[in-house]
């Protein structure tokens, strides 16, 4: 039995680099202020205590890459009244959905040595596969503030008031350059959601898609302007296969789409 | 007799995935598994047929705690490999960047992974109830390693502005000024840090270790050295694969690395400290001296003190090379990419992380092999745990149960990169 009247947060992991967790103990001036709200029941990462669910809201970290996991997931669901999923690895498969298009026994054997140790789906594949998710946050890494935004929200009841436009749509409102017009660097802004604040530009790079396709996003008639600006087909394709390569559109792009 | 099993499903405040299995029988240890079942994710098989300029930004993915770590190996393996020659401008650079990441993540697992086994609470968020002002005390001092990665790295985690060569584009003398005075409070900071860490009570235990470091003539290590042991072992990073070499046990999802010949061997804080101790400066050796901490420490618990001690040092160099104005000619050489093989091995705040790659004409990875601290660690820890559960046998359950947690954080183990931890299963069986 939970005898505090807090609302009871849990952070569950799969398949990650742990960064979006992480994002949570870098709240440096907020954690504290968060825990007196909250009850972390269920964080392991930054607590040996674990309480019992149900929980009133799961952050969800990684991706589905074994039997096991899948398993797991699903009684996840059961224990969590709402469920978001943080990250590129739990929206969209994140990089290890590399797999997804290659022969995972084929990767197996070429990091290890005993390959008959290790036990694996042939893909990485998003939360909102397996089970229904009541709201994605996206990124590699996530935005901190949005996760705050998103917890918040979520606890007390309203929609969560994250954009849902382009990188491009960020660069402009922060007043910077555009780096393919002015300096012809090739940049995913046009297709990419918005959350990181169109970081690279402001470093003088293009974007390369940290946060995964925006809705409706049209990455075909971005690689013809990239193709203009010198990138070739394999260049193209690798770029939209990256963190987010199981994400429709990115997911379809072919190694010729730019010709 | 009967058997008995002690378990623990989880392993708390590590990074990842990861369980440990003990059996006893009566007063022998009979077996210690440290499984990681963080799922494999196969970096080193999609690696390849990439760009040697995406290697930063796809290893980097590997570790959201020390990203900075992946992606330095991993530009400097680059570097050898296409033959560039590194600005010693963009050196100091990358050096700000490293003390940035040193800091947030051994000031991340002071205050919020290993302290609070100390004081017997169960996390951070625990330990601000009873020590506000420590805890605070922390997070600013976090902070400020945070900001500086965000500053030349672009952002905390998984940072943009690292490339082959240098950087996208050089942080502002002034913005880099503004970090002085917070800087300098956190320096001071440290010093308090190490003081209250000296005060908690360390576990009587002590192991005889082979250290394994990088080395450099003038300088605490970072980005650049022979790769030393404190058995006289002395090689350029290159070298690395003839004398370490990677096994692949049943137990775990990570491999495990030995001394090629020899056996386990102890990468992170503790064997820099040890090896490298007289290139810290007078006032960190004035305050490990003030804490009782040396180059002789073998207790793995006390290594909490050396890593107050090397955030001391990081804010210092990161005031030092601040203050020496770091004025590279260009962000970045342009680069005509050939076939090549490279390796490199820089220190991340967890130990020695070996990257090697092996490029095509156009600049393409034909192999890459990347080695992290933790599974060189791994068996090493087993080791401790072997040695401490034989000489605590007699300890209730419980004690021994966390305990065993404890000398595993000792090492701040990180999972996710080991997979390329932890469940803590106990199997005692009485003697028949």
């Amino acid at each position: 039995m939970n005898p505090s009247t807090k609302p009871k947060l849990a952070v569950w992991k799969f398949a990650s680099c742990d960064g979006c967790q992480l994002s949570i103990l870098d709240c440096e001036d907020e954690l504290l202020a968060i825990a007196d709200r909250i009850e972390i029941a269920n964080f392991p990462e930054a607590s040996r205590q674990v309480m019992d669910g149900p929980y009133d809201l799961s952050l969800v970290e990684g991706s589905v890459t074994t039997e096991h996991d899948r398993k797991r997931l699903l009684e996840v669901r059961k224990q969590s009244r709402f469920l978001v999923t943080i990250g590129a690895c739990a929206t969209a498969g994140g990089i290890q959905a590399l797999r997804n298009f290659s022969d995972v026994k084929e990767f197996t054997s070429v990091v290890y040595a005993r390959p008959e140790y290790i036990s694996t789906l042939e893909t990485s594949t998003p939360i909102s596969d397996h089970i229904p998710v009541d709201f994605e946050l996206r990124g590699c890494p996530i935005n901190k503030e949005q996760l705050l935004e998103v917890i918040q929200a979520f606890l007390i009841g309203r929609k969560p008031n994250i954009a849902p436009h382009s990188v491009c749509v960020e660069c402009k409102l922060s007043g910077k350059v555009c780096v393919m017009v002015a300096e012809g660097t090739p940049c995913l802004g046009p297709v990419t959601h918005a959350g990181c604040g169109a970081l690279c530009p402001g470093y003088a790079r293009g974007c390369y898609g940290c946060f995964g396709p925006m809705n409706s996003a049209q990455p075909k008639s971005l690689a013809q302007q990239w193709k203009r600006l010198g990138k070739s087909d394999a260049e193209i394709f690798r770029v939209f296969h990256t963190f987010n390569a199981n994400a429709e559109p990115f997911r379809s792009m072919e190694k010729a789409d730019a010709d | 007799m009967p058997t008995k099993i002690i378990k623990v499903d989880y392993l708390a405040r590590v990074e990842g995935e990861g369980a440990l299995y003990i059996k006893t029988k009566g007063k022998e240890v009979e077996a210690v598994e440290l499984k990681i079942f963080e799922p494999p994710r196969f970096f080193e098989a999609f690696l390849r047929g990439r760009s040697y300029e995406e290697a930063p930004d796809i290893t980097a993915r590997i570790c959201g705690i020390c990203p900075v770590a992946y992606q330095m190996s991993a530009v400097h393996a680059m570097e050898q490999a296409l033959g560039i020659s590194l600005d010693p401008e963009i050196r100091k650079l990358r050096r700000l960047l490293y003390c940035g990441e040193w800091i947030e993540s051994h000031v991340l697992h002071i205050y919020m992974l290993h302290a609070p086994d100390f004081l017997g609470v169960s996390s951070a968020m625990e330990l601000a109830k009873t020590h506000k002002a420590e805890v605070e005390r922390g997070l600013r001092m976090k902070k400020i390693g945070n900001r500086i990665v965000s500053l030349v790295g672009g952002r905390e985690i998984h940072p943009i502005n690292v490339r082959v060569g240098g950087f996208y584009q050089i942080p502002k003398q002034r913005d880099l000024e503004a970090l002085l005075p917070e800087l300098e409070w956190a320096r001071q900071a440290s010093k308090q840090t190490a003081q209250w860490a000296a005060g908690f009570t360390f576990p009587d235990f002590e192991s005889e270790y082979e250290f394994v470091c990088l080395s450099h003539p003038n300088e605490y290590p970072f980005n650049e050295g022979q790769i030393t042991s404190s058995h006289g072992l002395s090689i350029p990073a290159a070298d690395f694969e003839k004398h370490f070499e990677e096994q692949h046990v049943a137990h775990s999802n990570a491999l495990h690395c030995v001394r090629k010949g020899g056996g386990a061997y102890f990468t992170g804080p503790m064997a820099r400290f040890a090896m490298n101790f007289e290139k810290l400066s007078d006032d960190v050796r004035a305050e490990a001296k003030k804490i009782g901490v040396g180059p002789d420490c073998r207790n793995p618990f006390r290594s909490i003190l050396i890593r107050s001690l090397e955030v001391m040092h990081a804010y210092e160099e990161a005031m030092r090379i601040i203050r020496s104005r770091p004025n590279p000619s260009e962000a970045a050489p342009k680069i005509t990419p050939k076939a090549g093989w490279g390796a490199a091995a820089t220190e991340a705040p967890r130990g020695l992380l070996y990257h090697h790659y092996k490029l095509g004409d156009s600049g393409l990875i034909e192999e890459a092999k990347i080695v992290p601290p933790t599974s060189q660690n791994q068996k090493r820890i087993e080791q401790d745990l072997r040695q401490f559960v034989t000489k605590n046998i007699a300890a209730d359950d419980e004690k021994l149960t966390w305990q065993c947690e404890q000398a595993i954080r000792n090492y701040d183990p990180c999972i996710s990169c080991a997979t390329h931890f932890l469940k803590v299963k106990w199997d005692r069986e009485e003697p028949t």
